[in-house]
């Protein structure tokens, strides 16, 4: 049992949520996730830890509701207790300092990214952050993208903040002007693609963090499995960080819809019931 | 150990009450009898529920199975079991219908007998070795029937005794994962008086009882009972919990945890590397069996889904193989086949198993081999192609390997497909402790006496030291390494 000590929604469908989880707190790093089953009837569902207080015994997730099992939770208040919390899970960041680094960050992908942009800017780096987004709500801790960053770019699809236009625009005007070392892509598995196309013009080393369907997340089953340099790869153990430019990206995002109908279904299904409770 | 286990098996044939039951029917008459059939569901229901398959034998039936058996001299039934059960005797107990007198001479060597006596694979080990089998070349005693018979009619009686503990030691141990091996060892750490702390990665206790052995063959119920038991003993349990992940081993020794049991299985399916294999609707076996077993994905209730095939291929020939296959007919398969690329003969599963799942109506493809998926537009596999085998010359080990028919390939169509294949040992524990001794394929070394890894805190055993093996090995395992840990923290008392 895990409770849930703070709730704080940055959007309709996204919030921070402060879970009580001394061990992991303790032992996780940048990169690290967990996975979850809010109870006993639930689904086991991975979210990166975004933060951790070691003092305090807890970590932190920022969830996008997109489903049936982010809406549950998103559905639940301070105080409340999540069944099951395991990790930390994945192989932790890559840490060095590498000159200057470009992290991209899409939606909800913002979140795994925070972690990543505070280790790197502790080992010395120049951090340039883009964040992005579908419209000016979905931008998500800007502040405390701001804190550890050099500089940071804003960009949303429709112009309602910051720059208008896709992420992969930020990122080139980056490019274009300065030296990059070392690129971070995350967040949809298509903006992943296409952010790694990008740097890949210009021959940027660069991670992507995969977030396949998983089920134990400890390498038991193989629900995670994507191909990476041609040759089979687990998320949950061999990483979730991989080189962008050795994932296959048409297998990934195939591999995502597995359970398109079913998904689709349980959450028609889940807003009738919400609806009849109202 | 050997001579410890002849002289235990020895031990009691001269009582007084053995003598007489002996002589109270002829051998002949015992060996003319016939042996028992177990009562089971019929395939064409079974097959749509996940009720256990086989309804257990009677009272009855038990006590004229065990009049079968000859009490021999030299009972060679019990040089077949890994863990040296007194067969005989717990038999004899049965033939004068003190049952639970039976379950208590079985669980002085045997933990948990009620799911041994259900998954074990008599016919290779007690049952082939019997007197009947060896020297008469008859069907042997039902030996595994009868241990479920007793162990079943203990803990229906509502007498099921906890196992004696000794005075609480206070020194911690920690055991790491609780499939069968993690548990045997936590029992007797617990009997020798240890405060015994139990880790699990996953959020229930049971390991492969749990994830893997469906409902129909080993319900979870039986499981549960005797972890209940367990944590009447003091034994703690905490899920959730990945030791080298969670915690360090060192974080653990800081707790002030004295010695370790590894016994983290081998969970890591392998799959074949043929191309279209990470098509959807291709699964491991460990992962269509925890989405079902574990995460109950085809209750309608449960959040985690599962697809449902209408053409389900299995890959492989073991006991995983099976249980997938089965579970495949009881989600609604139209048609569930095994694909095997060696003959009948050479199947690894359970005969028991393999016998069940053709009466329900599974279909078996011997001899073939995948060669290639193929899928529609959305990656959904819909097509296999499979080469057909054939067996070769025996090797030196008297083994005929299949080999593959040039041109002989051909389309299967599939929307579903599990490939049972094998596991490797889980890495998690061995790659969180950089000094420990590890084999080329990933075991981790020990001594086979004390089952001591190569870092002295550390035991292990079952399948992390195996590869995948068997429950009842993996039991003896964890009892070896608890009397193993047991001496290790005496002498280390001594010592200082
Ligand atoms: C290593 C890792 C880290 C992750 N970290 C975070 C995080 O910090 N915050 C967060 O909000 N989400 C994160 N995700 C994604 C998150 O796990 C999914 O959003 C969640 O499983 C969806 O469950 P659901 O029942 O709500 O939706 P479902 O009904 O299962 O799915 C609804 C929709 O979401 C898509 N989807 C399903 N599974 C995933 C998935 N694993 N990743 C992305 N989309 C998915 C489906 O294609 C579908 O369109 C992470 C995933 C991984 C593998
Ligand atoms: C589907 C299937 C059917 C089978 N049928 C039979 C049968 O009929 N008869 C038979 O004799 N054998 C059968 N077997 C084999 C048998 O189940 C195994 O040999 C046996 O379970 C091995 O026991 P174990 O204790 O070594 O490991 P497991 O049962 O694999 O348990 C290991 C446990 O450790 C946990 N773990 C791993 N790493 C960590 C960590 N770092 N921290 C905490 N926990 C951890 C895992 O989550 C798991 O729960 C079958 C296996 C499968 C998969
Ligand atoms: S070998 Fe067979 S007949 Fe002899 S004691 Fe063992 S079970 Fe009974
Ligand atoms: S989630 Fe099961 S192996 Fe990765």
């Amino acid at each position: 049992m895990n409770k849930i000590v703070e709730m704080e929604f940055f959007s309709e469908n996204v919030a921070k949520i402060v879970l009580e989880a001394p061990d992991i707190a303790n032992s996780r790093k940048a990169g690290h996730f967990v996975i979850i089953r809010l109870n006993e009837k639930g689904e086991r569902i991975p979210l990166t830890i975004a933060d951790g207080d070691s003092e305090k015994g807890t970590i932190t997730l920022v969830v996008q509701k997109v489903g049936v099992t982010s809406a549950k939770l998103l559905a639940m208040k301070a105080g409340e207790e999540i069944l099951d919390v395991v990790g930390p899970l994945g192989h932790p960041t890559h840490i060095e300092n590498y000159g200057t680094v470009l992290c991209a960050g899409g939606g909800v992908g913002v979140a795994p990214m925070l972690p990543i942009i505070k280790a790197l800017k502790e080992a010395g780096n120049k951090v340039i952050s883009v964040l992005a987004g579908r419209t000016k709500e979905l931008i998500i801790l800007e502040d405390e993208v701001k804190k550890h960053s050099d500089e940071v770019i804003i960009m949303t699809d429709d112009g309602s903040y910051g720059k208008k236009g896709l992420v992969t625009a930020g990122m080139e005007e980056v490019i274009q002007r300065e030296k990059v070392n070392k690129a971070v892509v995350i967040g949809p598995a298509i903006m992943m693609k296409f952010g790694s196309l990008t740097t890949k013009k210009y021959n940027i080393p660069t991670e992507v963090s995969l977030n396949t369907i998983m089920v134990d997340g400890t390498g038991m089953c193989g629900a995670c499995r994507v191909s990476v340099g041609g040759r089979t790869k687990f998320v949950c153990v061999d990483g979730p960080e991989f080189d962008a430019f050795q994932v296959d990206w048409n297998e990934m995002m195939m591999r995502m819809g597995a359970y398109k109908t079913q998904e689709h279904e349980a959450y028609e299904k889940y807003l009738k019931t919400v609806e009849t409770v109202a | 150990m050997e001579n410890i286990i002849a002289e235990y098996i020895k031990e009691g044939r001269s009582d007084a009450w053995r003598a007489e039951l002996r002589k109270s029917m002829k051998a002949k008459e015992r060996t003319s009898l016939e042996r028992v059939q177990m009562p089971e569901q019929d395939p064409l229901v079974r097959n749509k529920n996940i009720i256990e398959v086989n309804l257990g034998v009677t009272e009855q039936m038990a006590v004229a199975e065990a009049h079968r058996c000859l009490d021999c001299p030299q009972p060679t039934c019990t040089v077949g079991c890994p863990v040296g059960i007194n067969i005989p005797k717990f038999i004899k107990k049965i033939e004068t219908k003190d049952f639970l007198g039976a379950a208590a001479v079985i669980k002085e060597t045997n933990a948990l007998p009620a799911v041994c006596g259900r998954v074990c694979p008599q016919e290779k080990q007690c049952e082939l070795s019997c007197f009947y089998t060896d020297k008469l070349h008859a069907t042997p005693i039902a030996i595994g029937h009868l241990e479920r018979f007793a162990a079943d009619y203990e803990r229906n009686s509502g007498k099921m005794n906890i196992p004696e503990v000794a005075k609480s030691n206070g020194i911690k141990v920690a055991v790491v994962g609780s499939g069968p091996s993690g548990l045997a060892a936590a029992g007797d750490l617990a009997k020798f008086g240890y405060d015994v702390t139990v880790f699990e990665a996953l959020h229930e206790i049971g390991g492969v009882l749990k994830y893997g052995i469906p409902e129909f063959r080993l319900p979870n119920d039986i499981v549960d009972v005797e972890i209940e038991n367990m944590r009447k003993m003091g034994i703690k349990f905490r899920t959730n919990f990945i030791v080298g992940k969670t915690a360090s081993f060192e974080d653990l020794r800081a707790q002030g945890f004295q010695a370790f049991f590894v016994g983290s299985g081998a969970g890591l399916p392998r799959f074949m590397n043929i191309p279209g294999e990470n098509y959807n609707g291709i699964f491991s076996s460990n992962e269509y069996l925890t989405r079902v077993n574990l995460m109950k994905a085809a209750h309608e209730e449960y959040d985690t889904p599962v697809l449902i095939g209408k053409n389900v291929a299995v890959i492989g020939g073991g006991n995983t193989a099976m249980d997938s296959v089965r579970t495949s007919k009881r989600l609604g398969a139209k048609r569930s086949m095994i694909i095997y690329r060696s003959s009948l003969e050479e199947m690894p599963a359970r005969v028991e198993e393999v016998h069940h799942a053709m009466a329900e109506e599974i279909e078996f493809m011997n001899l073939h081999n995948p060669v290639e998926y193929f899928a529609d537009e959305n990656g959904r596999v819909n097509k296999m192609r499979v080469q057909k085998m054939k067996l070769g010359e025996p090797d030196a080990s008297g083994r005929r390997r299949p080999i593959p028919i040039e041109g002989s390939e051909f389309d299967i169509e599939v929307d579903t497909v599990v490939v049972a294949v094998g596991v490797s040992p889980n890495p998690i524990v061995p790659s969180s402790l950089k000094n420990l001794k590890m084999t080329d394929w990933g075991t981790i070394v020990v001594n086979k006496e004390t089952m001591q890894s190569s870092i002295s805190d550390i035991f292990a055993g079952g399948d992390i030291v195996r590869g995948g093996a068997t429950v009842i090995l993996a039991m003896g395992d964890g009892r070896k390494a608890a009397v193993g840990i047991h001496k290790y923290i005496q002498e280390k008392i001594k010592a200082s």
